[in-house]
């Protein structure tokens, strides 16, 4: 039991790091609060889900579609909201407050066009497309069903989410520290006046962060029916805390750090489940304001934090 | 006359005036009493957000510990309504001195931190491992304590405290001290304010506030359940009426309840997705071009608006 929660942990560990790290992304470049991240999820997993029923299109393709898509739409939200904030007094506190009415908005829209009730995919969707890819690699055919680790069996779909989650925190690595362009995403989270008297486009480097942060939100959303359950419009809200909970955890601004939140809310939830499972659900909260409290930082932050 | 009894004079003795007498007029007792909550709640929110700028996402947290504190005290105690009322703000009071370390944290991180807190509050008294003290999940029903006309009143008579606190923190040294805390904490230290103190008293008055609402929100409905007391919806709807008719004034937020929960009560009750897109683009609208609410368009042209 101890194993399968640790497994299980770390499996559902990175899925929660997925999550947390758009957020994470559009607050370290922007220093703003995108309270609707949960609702991007939300749309995202909606996305999939619409895919799947009216084209029968599989979650995998789903990913790259949620990701162009979300991320292409997350450009003009920005330059219609974000440099208008930015002008403000107090940006961080107001960001906090209009992505909050941003988040009712895409709630209320999303009720209205789908109605309030529990929509899924069946999980044997996900376990088809990694029995495929790995009969790729062996040459022979293998069967579609749980996935063996360490002798504890997972459903295939948790094990394809997990993997999808790491590969996306690698790429979002890469991004940042391989390419130009994420060069000069960490030169604007850095120190945004000298980002712009270094002669950097700050707007135009924020807007395609936005962008991707989006698009991160939306590939969690495509494994939400996987690992999250049924999805509903109004599941966004509590989503938005379980990812503060996990970036928090790591440190903001700190994709790294992100992971480590991840790995460590995973774990913690799936021990929790198993050993006293009604208690399970205050978990996110507790560890929020327990961190916050204990080490404000996050546990890979620096000391200062201008927040 | 001095302003402050201009105040008491022109707005709180209208408003509570116009809530005794409606009841006589009007049937529909409920909505009145929904009206008077709403009031109450928004100027317990312009207490700490106006005057401190914190701003409590889970403000709906101290309501929910008041209408527990009372329903409990009525329940085990069979305490009499008063008492009971009491013991919820008490409730709410030490729910509230138990979060005081969240103001080491600021802007965002505290009303986050605000708004987990409520959230784990909900979970631990709606928890079924409680059910033999709290009731659980099944909710709270009350009787022998039911009495609409008596509860009607206390919750006018909190409603007309919570409005005089406000018209005080107006004028007074230290709502002035609050607005200077608000505007540059470190300044206002070196001035001779006491931060940490003055803050927290605040903190503590608008929980209090709306602990009293909660208690007297049980006491009135006598049947919830935890979603009910515990509803984030209690929150958004404070903070739109406050930023609409505009923070840290006394008319604002009365201006904002009479509005907003006005068009809410004569259309949105049977489709509450329309009011959540109305009240969302309403609120990204006001943070984009009014972040100081419609008073701000008087003020700004000079006219002093209480």
């Amino acid at each position: 039991m101890f194993t399968y929660s640790l497994l299980a942990g770390l499996l559902f560990g990175l899925y929660f790091s997925l999550i947390g790290l758009g957020l994470n992304l559009v607050f370290g470049v922007m220093r703003i609060v995108n309270l609707a991240h949960g609702d991007f999820l939300m749309l995202g997993a909606f996305l999939a889900f619409w895919l799947f029923s009216l084209f029968a299109i599989n979650p995998v393709p789903a990913v790259v579609i949620a990701f162009v898509g979300f991320a292409i739409a997350g450009v003009p939200i920005y330059y219609l909201l974000v440099p208008r904030l930015l002008r403000a007094k107090d940006p961080e506190m107001l960001s906090f407050i209009l992505f909050f009415g941003l988040a009712q908005v895409i709630e209320a829209v999303t009720t209205i066009a789908f109605g309030t009730s529990e929509r899924s995919i069946p999980g044997n969707q996900l376990g088809q497309a990694i029995a495929t890819v790995e009969s790729l690699f062996t040459g022979h055919a293998v069967e579609g069903g749980p996935v063996e680790i360490f002798g504890q069996t997972f459903p295939a779909s948790w094990v394809a989410s997990g993997i999808a989650s790491g590969c996306a925190v690698l790429l979002v690595y890469v991004y940042l520290y391989q390419t130009r362009l994420g060069y000069l995403t960490r030169a604007v989270m850095d120190n945004r006046e000298e980002a712009v008297a270094a002669g950097i486009d700050v707007h135009r480097v924020s807007a395609i962060a936005f962008g991707i942060g989006l698009g991160l939100a939306a590939v969690a959303g495509v494994f939400a029916p996987f690992m999250l359950g049924s999805i509903t419009p109004a599941m966004g809200a509590e989503i938005t805390i379980t990812a503060f909970a996990v970036i928090v955890i790591g440190s903001l601004g700190n994709p790294l750090g992100t992971v480590l939140g991840g790995v460590i809310y995973g774990v913690g939830y799936m021990l929790m489940q198993s050993y006293f499972s009604s208690w399970a659900n205050l978990l996110p909260y507790v560890l929020l304001i327990a961190i916050l409290l204990v080490r404000p930082s996050g546990l890979l932050g620096r000391r200062v934090r201008r927040a | 006359m001095p302003k402050i009894a201009r105040d008491l004079l022109l707005i709180l003795l209208p408003v509570i005036a116009a809530f005794a007498v409606l009841p006589a007029i009007y049937s529909n007792h409920l909505l009145l009493f929904n009206f008077i909550i709403a009031m109450t709640l928004a100027q317990g929110l312009n207490i700490i957000y106006g005057f401190t700028g914190y701003l409590p996402f889970g403000y709906v947290g101290f309501f929910g510990a008041g209408a527990y504190g009372f329903s409990l005290a009525v329940i085990h105690l069979h305490a009499p309504p008063l008492v009971a009322l009491a013991a919820g703000a008490a409730a709410a009071v030490a729910f509230a001195l138990l979060l005081t370390p969240l103001f080491r944290l600021s802007g965002a991180y505290f009303s986050i931190a605000n708004l987990a807190a409520a959230l784990a509050m909900l979970q631990v008294v709606s928890n079924p491992n409680l059910e033999s003290i709290t009731k659980g999940p099944y909710g709270i029903s009350l009787n022998g304590v039911f009495n609409p006309t008596f509860a009607y009143g206390t919750a006018l008579a909190t409603l007309a405290a919570t409005l005089g606190l406000v018209i005080y923190l107006r004028y007074s040294h230290f709502g002035m001290a609050l607005r200077a805390i608000r505007e540059d904490p470190i300044s206002a230290g070196m001035a001779g304010i006491n931060v940490v103190r003055e803050r927290i008293i605040a903190w503590l008055l608008s929980a209090l506030v709306a602990g009293l609402a909660g208690g007297v929100f049980a006491w009135y409905v006598s049947v919830f359940y935890p979603e009910t007391v515990f509803s984030v919806e209690f929150t958004i709807f404070s903070i739109v009426f406050v930023l609409f008719g505009g923070s840290a004034t006394v008319l604002g937020p009365i201006l904002g309840v009479i509005v907003l929960y006005g068009i809410y009560n004569a259309v949105g009750i049977s489709t509450p997705q329309y009011f959540q897109l109305i009240y969302g683009a309403l609120i990204m609208g006001l943070v984009l071009f009014l972040p100081n609410g419609l008073i701000s368009l008087l003020q700004r042209r000079g006219i002093d608006v209480p």
